[in-house]
């Protein structure tokens, strides 16, 4: 899928011209179609993998980034970051992105201890009124500043503008992903609860930070980067697990895979559809993921009735 | 042996203990018995670093479980809560291989591997080995958790009531396999018991609470007896002997005792 993600796209461009070496097609190829490319895999993979630890430290199937806060925390952190220093570097805004998306975060999970436990689809829904707030405030200053559009660029992911020297920061995702693989087992029995994690001489408090970090330093990543693309790591997260269970070590890598699979072919379809214009990969994502993920929740009334 | 000295708690204001006071010595099964509320599982948690200690103090072999690293002690000490509400969806053979990750800190050995096997072994889980948690009866997943923990291998054992949900074969199984255990390893379990028959069949010594205090500790014989199951209990029970062993009637009202 790769590949053919490397093949599509609006100018024409052959292997064979490459080879060749004639015209533009090389520069096309290095400079739009293989950072795009890597891209769309990156933020896939680093998506579905955040979902599925941020999943495991609050023990909710239907938390991600997107559900509680955390990506319109580092939106909101990327406007103050715009607004007070213009001229810095992207890297000075994502550093500002994420220490927003951590206190959102932060904030979430302080809310989540005081939400009883019994009711598992009150979490994604206080955190989807806290991400709808932390928007709205958002919107507010983006409104009084003048820097609207920019606020829906951040907010829908969108691949078309992927050049090289515009995406690299996304390899910072890929790293954090990495660091997720590595703490797998511990994100695994964090997933078991607290008493479980004590008693298997976790430290619960430093296992925790990790898995904040590496979620909502991700999400700001993406949001600075490509945009933040909602429900990747709801859906993908919840169909490995149906299939291969719980277990990060193994799960993770799979995810990893579907993340990335999904996000390509919808990109894909989103360039193919409407050639040589471009449907954006948040639209697409969205109508397939939630067709997805009706399934899945229709699938499971079915499978806790029998 | 864990060393329990002057230990109180609070919960939002009401007293769950009360300077209780108690040495559990090392090896064999200790029960803890008493009513709904005397502070049973509080007790447990307290001592496996669960709950802050907020009073008094503990010692596991020595070592004061406030102080003690927290991975150092997994190696020692490992627990089994009443409730195990587990949204993660796992095999039966994942959750007991967690039990060994104090030991191999995700990098399993053969050692442990073979510790794995034995606690499905114990626990008679083999054949549901791959079958996910959720898709097991209650009795089943009680089982599996079971397994978890000794998995873990510590010198001390403290299962919350540990035959939840089992049926009457697989309840008296288990108390065999922990007496089992027990008398080959030198391991220590301490459980809190509902039927006090178990108790008294199986453990060597009985600690029983009331009111967030200790009540008495002693034998089997000590304890299970009609005056003071009257007063731990606060019922009236008549207690026959079988096979060596007192045997509460609890389910039924005894003949009145003639007073004299």
């Amino acid at each position: 899928m790769a590949g053919l993600s490397l093949m599509i796209g609006a100018s024409d461009m052959t292997l064979g011209a490459v080879f060749r070496g004639e015209g533009d097609d090389t520069l096309i190829l290095l400079a739009s179609r293989i950072p795009r490319t890597l891209a769309i895999i990156l933020t896939g993979a680093s998506m579905a993998i955040s979902g599925l630890i941020f999943q495991m430290l609050t023990r909710n199937k239907f938390v991600e980034p997107s559900t509680a806060g955390t990506a319109e925390s580092a939106g909101l952190g990327l406007l103050i970051a715009v607004a007070l220093f213009p001229t810095t570097s992207l890297l000075v805004k994502m550093v500002i992105a994420a220490g927003c998306a951590i206190a959102g975060t932060l904030l979430f999970l302080k809310i989540l201890d005081r939400l009883p436990p019994r009711e598992p689809l009150l979490v994604p829904l206080v955190g989807l009124m806290l991400g709808g707030v932390i928007g709205a405030v958002a919107t507010f200053f983006a409104y009084q500043m003048d820097l609207l559009q920019y606020l829906g660029i951040w907010t829908t992911g969108e691949f078309s503008g992927v050049l090289r020297g515009r995406y690299e920061l996304l390899w910072l995702t890929g790293g954090l992903a990495v660091i997720g693989y590595l703490f797998a087992d511990r994100f695994s029995i964090m997933g078991m609860g607290r008493d479980v994690s004590i008693t298997l001489g976790l430290n619960y408090r430093a296992v925790m930070w990790t898995g904040l970090i590496i979620v909502s330093v991700t999400t700001a990543v993406v949001v600075v980067t490509v945009g933040a693309i909602p429900f990747l790591g709801l859906i993908v997260p919840n169909i490995v697990s149906r299939i291969m269970g719980d277990n990060l070590r193994a799960a993770v890598p799979w995810a990893a895979s579907l993340g990335a699979g999904a996000l390509l072919l919808c990109d894909i379809i989103g360039r193919v559809i409407r050639q040589p214009y471009e449907i954006p990969i948040g639209t697409i994502f969205g109508v397939i993921g939630s067709m997805i993920f009706l399934y899945l929740l229709l699938g499971r009334q079915s499978h806790a009735v029998r | 042996m864990i060393e329990i000295s002057h230990v109180s708690h609070q919960i939002a204001g009401a007293s769950i203990l009360s300077d209780v006071s108690l040495t559990i010595p090392r090896g064999g099964i200790t029960a803890l018995i008493g009513p709904n509320g005397a502070g049973k599982s509080t007790l447990l948690s307290l001592i496996a670093r669960l709950t802050p200690l907020q009073g008094g103090q503990i010692t596991v072999d020595g070592a004061d479980v406030t102080m003690t690293p927290t991975d150092a002690l997994a190696r020692r000490l490992s627990i089994l809560r009443q409730d195990n509400s587990v949204a993660a969806r796992l095999t039966v053979a994942d959750l007991v291989g967690f039990g060994r990750y104090p030991h191999h800190k995700g990098r399993p050995t053969a050692e442990d591997r073979v510790h794995v096997e034995q606690a499905l072994e114990m626990m008679g889980l083999h054949p549901l080995s791959g079958r996910f948690l959720d898709e097991l009866s209650g009795g089943q997943r009680q089982r599996a958790f079971v397994a978890m923990v000794l998995a873990q291998d510590t010198d001390y054992v403290l299962l919350d009531e540990p035959l939840n949900n089992l049926d009457m074969k697989h309840a008296r199984q288990m108390m065999e396999r922990l007496k089992e255990a027990a008398q080959a390893s030198g391991k220590s379990f301490v459980i809190v018991v509902h039927d006090i028959n178990f108790a008294a069949a199986y453990a060597d010594l009985i600690v029983a609470l009331k009111d967030g205090r200790l009540h008495s500790l002693g034998t089997p014989e000590e304890i299970v007896n009609r005056p003071c199951l009257r007063d731990v209990f606060e019922l009236d029970i008549a207690v026959e002997t079988v096979g060596g062993h007192p045997f509460a009637l609890h389910q039924i009202a005894p003949e009145p005792l003639v007073d004299t």
